[in-house]
């Protein structure tokens, strides 16, 4: 395969759809429906807890960080209260986007609306984009999330563990949606009832921004953007760790996420803060599961998956060597092995793409 | 002109579930409610193909499982984004224990 074209309007884009690889049939491990079922039902209860433990521990940590200001002892706690903000934020935009964080719809969208903003995601452009990454997961040309592009920037990947390229893209967004101009590859995905609202959001959102840059000149302080924006740079370190590990140099351009996706145990408080979205794998095989549910959907199906990595650290030992290769030969992947009780990949789905065989 | 199709046993939707249900080359969906009442609307979303069937109801809501997009299945509504065109719906009866809806 000749250079990826990662543009949604490109040449790769137009490949994909040529070829079946867009909006194709994805291989799922067989469920049967009445345990679906009973793990797809959604509950109040464990987000209402979480988000309590969440916003509340975000409010304690702002609250004492401000007390001490500008003592060098708010440090770690405007530490604790960014990672909360601006890694905590990416997990609530993400699983309350799905809809299956709370069983009651406004609190799903309430929760959805505080993340995206603290993530500087529109939520409406954001909604569509995420819509279109489980559609296409990782097929070049078609999703517009992939986070580590081939060959990989690493220079990108190590700014963005301080926010720097994503906050940089998403004020040029925000401006580019205030001034009501919706590009070309959003309108690929955001069909055109929803386009008004994001110039609708964006404008609101540009409005707060300006309110705290005015709090900043007045009070001759940086305090306000250490609490409202700021912690999108200094907080996002989390959700970036975390992040990379979920399609980290695995096959693209293939229909089963088994073999593009990664399962990666983790310690608990980093559960906590990333809403149990290491189950990666069966996240994206069944998005309908809430966060909550998905430690005993693994349980279920983890016969018919790749062996977990067993931290995030063995997850950084397998993917950084990939990554390293893959700027030399950027069709090199990981080709995840299947434990003998797994059905196995099937070549029919994976034949759609020629360059789909590992480089070992 | 009705066309009346005996699609399945009462007994073999749960209740608050759905089946699918195909018929000369179209899929439709029948689901039956918490109270017990039966509905049927086309199989397969509006928004990108995925089948309702694999999806989950709640009340009077099917969410569909590869976006969780929302309908209310009694009218075919779509409750917002990621959908934006309404389900089909189709009658439907029952008598002797079986489900019928009218594919006309």
């Amino acid at each position: 395969m000749g250079k990826r074209d990662y543009s949604l309007i490109g040449p790769d884009a137009k490949r994909a759809l040529e070829t079946g690889l867009a909006s194709a049939e994805w291989y799922h491990t067989d469920v049967p429906r009445k345990e679906m079922k009973a793990l797809m039902q959604r509950s109040d209860g464990p987000a209402i807890r979480d988000t309590i433990i969440w916003l509340g521990s975000m409010a304690a940590f702002a609250g004492a960080a401000v007390w001490l200001w500008p003592s060098y002892w708010s440090i770690p706690f405007f530490l604790a209260y960014g990672v909360l903000y601006g890694s905590g934020g990416d997990s609530r935009w993400h699983e309350c986007g799905h809809g299956t964080a709370f069983r009651t719809r406004w609190m799903n969208d309430a929760v959805y609306q505080i993340a995206s903003f603290m993530m500087m995601r529109n939520p409406v452009t954001w909604r569509w984009s995420h819509a279109r990454h489980h559609t296409d997961t990782i097929i070049v040309g078609r999703d517009p999330e992939i986070a580590v592009m081939r060959p990989p920037d690493l220079l990108r990947l190590i700014l963005n563990f301080f926010g720097i390229i994503d906050v940089w893209h998403a004020v040029i967004d925000l401006a580019r949606n205030a001034a009501g101009i919706i590009s070309a590859e959003e309108k690929t995905f955001i069909p055109e009832q929803e386009q008004p609202k994001v110039v609708r959001i964006a404008r609101i959102w540009a409005l707060i921004y300006a309110a705290t840059a005015a709090a900043a000149v007045h009070t001759g302080s940086v305090l306000p953007f250490l609490i409202i924006g700021g912690p999108r740079l200094y907080g996002a370190w989390h959700h970036v760790m975390t992040g990379l590990l979920q399609h980290g140099g695995l096959a693209d351009n293939v229909t089963d996420h088994r073999l593009n996706s990664r399962t990666v145990y983790m310690n608990p408080v980093s559960r906590f803060i990333y809403w149990n979205m290491n189950y990666h794998v069966e996240h994206h095989m069944f998005p309908m599961v809430p966060y909550h549910a998905l430690p005993k959907l693994h349980e279920m199906i983890k016969h018919d998956l790749p062996a977990p990595n067993r931290s995030i650290l063995d997850g950084y030992r397998e993917m950084i060597p990939a990554f390293l290769r893959q700027l030399r030969y950027e069709d090199y992947f990981i080709k995840r092995e299947l434990p003998p009780t797994a059905r196995p990949y099937r070549a029919e789905f994976h034949d759609l793409a020629p360059q789909a065989v590992a480089a070992e | 002109m009705p066309q009346w199709v005996d699609a399945c046993a009462v007994g073999d939707i749960d209740e608050e579930d759905l089946i699918r249900f195909d018929h000369e080359g179209r899929t439709f969906a029948i689901y039956r409610s918490p109270d017990d009442e039966f509905f049927a609307t086309d199989g397969v979303c509006t928004h990108e193909h995925a089948f309702l069937s694999d999806g989950l109801v709640m009340d009077y809501i099917i969410e569909c499982p590869k976006h969780n997009g929302r309908f209310d299945y009694r009218t075919g509504e779509a409750k917002g984004a990621p959908v934006c065109v309404n389900l089909k719906t189709y009658p439907v009866k029952v008598e002797d224990g079986r489900v019928f809806i009218d594919v006309a």
